[in-house]
């Protein structure tokens, strides 16, 4: 091992690493606010890796009929409730938005030619595509069991892990793609040259961290989010909206995690199932946070990605076994030096 | 309630089974992985399914298709029903290599033949008194295996890096290889595995770097064996790169691109087709094969739909010879089936040339592979 192999892996590790620290962040961030494990996360990596993909390949995804479908459901069962708590069947206008939003967007893909599109459009449209799936799954899934404990959140969690997964088999098929990078260009540094790309998932990693700590701390929407993650039936009290709570979580997690897919797109091959284990890092690093400290949490997923990088040169056998068995010293640290409190049932 | 329907229940189930052996019917069961990691392979095999012999001599074969979604799991349950429900006679699957080991001792049990169309030599060798129940349809590691060693012997490479999945697949490569390479004297420098879902291989790229090996062979099923390649590649490794029958998939033409050019792999005639003599045996088998699926599906099958089609040509030929010592749906005729199986000679099917032995129940011989390299973005006989 020599100075320039520890910068190479280094470079791979801190790449990987701020993708596991957005997802860590996008984790604690549901967790916080609504109590929700969020494993399906890292389907939505995938599918904004593999939406990108198909724009590219000059094809409409047909994962906007998931998103159809899915506000189609939604649309029922607003209807639903609103008959069962006034007895009327009462549409807003923000329903009927939501409701007809995916079906003008399906029919303007159908019309583009995507595949000249600039790069900053594509990635545009392709957030705009998947990211109203993360409103909605909590809308349909989550919002009805909102006040179930924390076990019953993360069994349906996991149910909506396997019936996504199953989805994007179907919407996207078994094989994996790979999207042209932002640039070519690299950047020399020392023995090593920096790929465009990495630069890319660095910057945009860091840029979306600032703004995210500047929406929390300076905004009125940010500060309702926060309070509902500190107490949930104060905030409620207050007037916050735990729905709204709810869905603006899910908005940013599912926000963050396509950028995420969309960014390490060009540097891997990404499948309908590869999300999975992507955000199973991210989850390691968010419980290295203990899951409340999101700036432990970010560092904690960028040594996941830097132990990764280096067990893969040292013991390429081992590498999952090393980087899955850091998860339990870091338990045994937090049991035994963090007072536990029994969640209020 | 329920107790009140049971006789009528029972009474209408013998009724049918009745009418079942009355058409002297045979049922072949079919384990495809059409959902989950393993889709790739499992979704041409399953559309491979309509293609199969419905008629041999006077018998007419019925195929009853499962899912197993990947899972090792669900492969057992799906095997127990085919055999205790449906009383199958033979069965064709699973796709994934890990869900045939674990179906071994079930159809062993059963005295039920299995024709195993996945990649591993490990359900057939070495062979016991379970395995001598399952047959293979692809050709074993070991036939591919000598090919590329022979090429690398020819072209004087010395020194070899192996990258592989850390999975049956990779594990039985390494195996392959280490025996292979020590008696042509070339030796492995560097061994790495990585995972199937790794986004990254940087670290073991540059453990192989290290090494500075005169080839690089990847062994690793479909999609995941290009990312390997491709970050040899970009790292500046200038050495030939071998790949194995395994990555021989249209996606590892489209997801390697420019950075998989000159690489050698030794495969199926399937693949380079148009370039193959018409002396070659296999190609009017193959491209009858590829004709019908192509008219059924709108597209052209990967390798893995062969395999399953072979299976059936085995059937084919077996059935016959079978019906004669006993009746379709008993354990006479099972196994009659399989002994007529194993005595399977010189049977023309897609892949090449089956050659049965009690001893070799892969039954290919150099005839069930050639070697191709990737030029402009296709596959192309090497010469």
């Amino acid at each position: 091992m020599n100075l320039q192999i520890a910068m190479i892996l280094g470079q791979d590790g801190i790449t990987n690493g701020a993708i596991y620290a957005l997802l860590a962040l996008s984790i604690l961030l549901v967790f916080t606010v609504t109590r929700v494990l969020f494993i399906p996360l890292g389907e939505f990596v995938a599918f904004g890796a593999l939406t990108m993909a198909a724009f590219q390949a000059g094809k409409a995804p047909a994962l906007i009929w998931l998103v159809a479908g899915f506000a189609v459901a939604v649309a029922t069962a607003d209807l639903l409730a609103s008959y069962r708590n006034s007895g009327r069947l009462r549409f807003s206008s923000a329903q009927a938005l939501r409701l007809t939003y995916p079906f003008v967007l399906g029919y303007a893909l159908y019309q583009m030619p995507l595949a000249d599109l600039p790069m900053s459009v594509q990635v545009l449209l392709t957030l705009a595509i998947v990211v109203p799936l993360g409103p909605q799954t909590y809308r349909l899934f989550y919002q009805p069991i909102a006040s179930a404990p924390v076990l019953i959140l993360l069994i349906v969690s996991i149910a909506v892990h396997v019936a996504l997964v199953g989805l994007a088999l179907l919407v996207f098929g078994p094989s994996g793609a790979k999207t042209a990078p932002f640039s070519e260009a690299g950047l020399a540094l020392g023995p090593i040259t920096l790929n465009s790309q990495t630069l890319w998932v660095i910057a945009v990693s860091i840029a979306l961290i600032i703004v995210l700590y500047q929406f929390f701390e300076r905004t009125i929407y940010g500060k309702a989010l926060r309070a509902t993650a500190i107490n949930r039936v104060g905030a409620q009290l207050m007037g916050i909206s735990p729905v709204f709570a709810g869905k603006a979580s899910f908005f940013l997690a599912t926000l963050i995690a396509t950028l995420s897919g969309v960014l390490i797109a060009p540097i891997t091959t990404i499948y309908y199932d590869s999300g999975f284990i992507i955000s199973l890092k991210g989850f390691i690093g968010s419980i290295i946070g203990g899951l409340v400290s999101y700036p432990i949490a970010a560092l904690g997923a960028v040594l996941v990605g830097l132990l990764e990088a280096f067990s893969a040169f040292w013991a390429s056998t081992y590498k999952e076994v090393i980087v899955f068995t850091l998860i339990i010293p870091f338990l045994l640290w937090r049991s035994l030096t963090i007072r536990h409190v029994e969640e209020e049932e | 309630m329920m107790l009140k329907k049971l006789p009528a229940a029972v009474a209408l189930a013998t009724l049918t089974a009745f009418a079942g052996s009355a058409f002297a019917q045979v049922k072949v069961g079919v384990i495809a992985s059409s959902t989950g990691p393993t889709a790739l392979v499992g979704i041409p095999q399953k559309n491979t399914v309509p293609l199969l012999p419905t008629k041999v001599g006077d018998l007419t074969v019925e195929y009853i298709t499962l899912d197993d979604a990947s899972d090792s799991t669900a492969s057992v349950t799906a095997v127990k029903k085919l055999l205790s429900e449906q009383k199958v006679d033979a069965i064709i699957g699973p796709s994934g290599s890990p869900n045939a080991m674990g179906a071994i001792q079930f159809v062993a049990e059963a005295g039920t033949p299995m024709l195993a169309p996945v990649g591993t030599a490990a359900v057939v060798l070495p062979m016991t008194e379970q395995k001598k129940w399952v047959f293979k349809t692809t050709q074993n590691d070991d036939i591919i295996a000598e090919a590329l060693i022979e090429h690398m012997s020819k072209t004087g490479i010395k020194t070899l890096g192996l990258i592989g999945t850390a999975d049956p697949y990779g594990e039985n490569w390494a195996k392959v290889m280490a025996g292979l390479t020590e008696k042509a004297g070339i030796k492995i420098v560097a061994t790495e595995k990585f995972q199937r879902s790794d986004s990254s291989v940087t670290g073991q790229a540059l453990k192989i770097l290290g090494a500075k090996p005169d080839a690089v062979l990847v062994t690793a099923p479909g999609g995941p064996s290009v990312l390997p390649h491709t970050t040899l590649v970009d790292m500046g490794y200038k050495g030939q790169m071998y790949q194995t029958h395994g990555a021989a998939l249209p996606d590892f033409l489209k997801l390697g691109g420019k950075k998989v050019e000159g690489t050698i792999l030794a495969a199926s005639l399937m693949l380079v087709l148009d370039e193959m003599p018409d002396s070659n045996p296999s190609k009017k088998v193959a491209a009858d094969y590829i004709a019908a699926y192509e008219k059924m599906h709108g597209h052209k099958p990967a390798t893995f739909g062969a395999n399953v089609y072979d299976a059936g040509l085995l059937l084919q030929q077996a059935i016959p010879l079978a019906a004669q010592k006993g009746k379709p749906g008993t354990a006479e005729f099972r196994s009659a089936l399989r002994d007529a199986l194993e005595q399977t000679k010189e049977l023309v099917a897609t892949q090449g040339v089956y050659n049965m032995t009690p001893a070799d129940h892969s039954g290919f011989d150099e005839r069930g592979r050639v070697m191709i390299t990737v030029k402009d973005g296709t596959w192309k006989l090497l010469k």
